[in-house]
């Protein structure tokens, strides 16, 4: 039983971090029907970013009090923003002139996008994993024969205050209005004044910072980093995205959420060989089976 | 027709090259070349003709190789001639090419896309977990060398070279044949729309199952010629690099177009084995240490968002496809009802 529950928050932790990306993706996905494979690697640029900024401020050991929460605020905010940065340029660059090909231009692309970044990192960075300092005490609280981490604990909260903060961002802000429109009949919201390439500019902007700040939890997580992680993390979060009906934000998070608790049961009751081959699996199934997701109701296919 | 023959006729004086040049490292290169040029012309069927994106094709080329590895080698003691071997690898190819298939033939294009790419990271990690059979990541190894009429083939690249030079023309006779079919024309109905493809009475079940099995038992034969050449198969060579250096391959050369993809993966073999380590001797040699090889991945992705972005049909386009692809770019409205219908008709 504690083995179950301590899986369980391991599961938790790890989800919250793809919840973050699959968001990304889900909004890219609604918006201009693009499974944009290069999202991933704005993670693994999320948690480059973080090492970069943390070097700058000089950082290499664990903080406390004000320090600890100033740095932390200062290196997620310098992750989100570059990382925004980045895929407001990918999608200007790579996506914008393909919008109306046939919808396997732009994901051909992406691949290239996914890759060039790929290279770019593992020129940066060198191609082994590069350790994440440990700025988070590590305090842990034992429930029981359960341990939490203050790293899980950071993992879960910042997830979900990201989570309520988009939320309300897409559900009561001008502009979220714009993006839901914009999902639901691109001629028609741009009919409504509507700028088209701004929304989806946002759109690619807030789901790329979120991919930023997950780079940097992720990076504070594993205690390491290496230029490759976007790809299968990515992977997952896709499969989040998808299980949770493609399209629509609380799937995404409930998705990603499930999607870890999986991969963490894997790895306890299998072998982490195989947690791959798991998680890839569900996504062939949810696909094959239930293409709409466990809450794809809201969204029929654009005709 | 003979102005069209006489065009091809430098074709004839490939054979020859090995008489011609005796450096052994080359043709070891031309027949590796061909290893690729083999895989592509297979990829051609699934993307180029029936415009299923297959992202894990690595994963047929995976099956060939470790299907020779295990039964032409001291692993389990079985030893099926080379020739033989080249059939069974194809058939078994092809037939997880119908398993592989068969899920995704309800799914639309994206989503084909994406489940493929799982079944290319599921394949060789399922190779490299069955470690009692296939040692895992040390992989197979001292597989059986072919011979022919006693001729042994060692590890002189000549009779390899020829080996590929024959498959390539069997490949692209039958990927020629396969265009001007009955199947071939359905493929293409289904490309280019797939709901006025099945009111015609195409049956894209039976389209599309064709298309995965021949594409796959094509990276069949590659798998066996590639892997009795290395004389070892690991997981690590089919990662999804591969699938992606073979789509580029097609992109850079036209989708769809036999012309376009033996150029296109030619000229991506040939900067990949042959001018980027040959420019990374050179900068050597003046003093500068910077290494192009690791510049590849990037290579690739330059490639696909380039040519997709700036001439979407390739460097020798098929007439069919450069139209459809150029249509899009010029009216916008028409790809967006052709997607809407596309949707329809798949969702």
């Amino acid at each position: 039983m504690d083995v179950l529950l301590q899986q369980l928050i391991n599961g938790l932790s790890l989800g919250g971090i793809y919840a973050l990306i699959a968001l990304g993706y889900t909004m890219v996905y609604g918006i201009i029907e693009l499974i944009n494979f290069a999202h991933g690697d704005v993670y693994t640029l999320g948690a480059f970013f973080s090492l970069a900024i943390l070097g700058l401020l000089g950082v290499s050991g664990e903080l406390h009090g004000p320090p600890l929460v100033g740095f932390v605020l200062l290196t997620i905010a310098g992750a989100m923003v570059l990382c925004g940065i980045t895929g407001v340029l990918i999608e200007r660059l790579a996506y914008r002139r393909l919008r109306s090909a046939p919808r396997l231009a732009p994901l051909i692309t992406a691949i290239g996008v996914s890759f060039i970044l790929e290279n770019l990192m593992q020129l940066w960075r060198g191609p082994s994993p590069v350790p994440f300092p440990e700025v988070i005490p590590n305090p842990s609280l034992h429930l029981g024969g359960v341990e939490i981490t203050a790293k899980e604990i950071l993992v879960v909260g910042l997830a979900v205050l990201m989570m309520i903060g988009l939320q309300l961002f897409v559900y009561r802000t001008r502009i979220g209005k714009a993006m839901r429109a914009t999902a639901q009949d691109r001629d028609a919201a741009q009919l409504m004044g509507i700028n088209i390439n701004t929304t989806i500019a946002v759109t690619f902007l807030v789901g790329s910072a979120l991919a930023g700040a997950a780079g940097f939890v992720s990076g504070v997580y594993y205690g390491t980093t290496w230029f490759f992680l976007g790809f299968g993390a990515g992977l997952k979060a896709f499969t989040a995205a998808v299980l949770g009906g493609i399209g629509n934000l609380t799937g995404a998070m409930v998705g990603g959420f499930v999607i870890g608790v999986i991969e963490a049961f894997t790895t306890q009751f299998i072998s982490d060989q195989w947690s791959n081959v798991v998680v890839f699996s569900v996504l062939v199934l949810v696909l094959v089976f239930r293409p709409s997701g466990l809450f794809g109701e809201a969204l029929p296919d654009k005709v | 027709m003979n102005a069209r023959l006489l065009r091809y006729a430098w074709v004839l004086a490939i054979p020859l090259v090995p008489l011609v040049d005796r450096n052994a490292s080359h043709i070891n290169f031309l027949a590796d070349a061909g290893a690729f040029m083999l895989l592509a012309l297979g990829l051609n069927i699934v993307v180029g003709y029936a415009g299923l994106l297959d992202l894990g094709y690595a994963a047929f080329f995976a099956i060939g190789s470790y299907a020779y590895a295990m039964l032409a080698s001291p692993q389990f003691g079985i030893h099926v001639p080379f020739w033989v071997m080249l059939f069974v690898a194809s058939g078994i190819a092809a037939v997880f090419g119908i398993l592989l298939g068969a899920p995704t033939l309800r799914l639309r294009g994206d989503y084909l896309a994406i489940v493929t790419l799982g079944f290319g990271e599921i394949v060789p990690q399922t190779f490299l977990n069955l470690s009692q059979y296939t040692n895992g990541p040390n992989g197979i190894a001292s597989l059986d060398q072919p011979t022919l009429f006693g001729y042994a083939f060692g590890f002189n690249p000549v009779p390899y070279f020829y080996v590929m030079l024959a498959l390539i023309a069997l490949a692209i006779w039958l990927a020629n044949n396969l265009r001007e079919s009955r199947l071939g024309r359905a493929w293409m109905a289904i490309r280019e729309d797939e709901l006025a493809a099945k009111h015609m009475g195409i049956n894209a079940t039976t389209a599309k199952l064709s298309a995965f099995a021949l594409g796959a038992s094509f990276s069949g034969l590659a798998g066996v010629a590639y892997a009795s050449k290395l004389q070892l198969v690991s997981p690590d060579q089919f990662q999804f690099s591969v699938s992606v250096l073979v789509l580029s391959m097609l992109v850079l050369g036209g989708m769809g177009n036999i012309a376009g993809v033996v150029l296109g993966s030619f000229t991506l073999s040939l900067i990949n084995n042959f001018v980027l380590p040959q420019a990374t001797n050179i900068a050597h040699a003046i003093g500068l240490t910077v290494d192009f090889t690791n510049y590849r991945f990037m290579l690739y992705g330059a490639i696909l968002v380039t040519v997709m972005l700036f001439r979407p049909e390739g460097l020798i386009p098929s007439r069919q496809r450069r139209a459809e692809l150029r249509a899009a770019l010029a009216d916008p409205d028409l790809s967006r009802r052709e997607n809407a219908e596309y949707t329809q008709a798949s969702g």
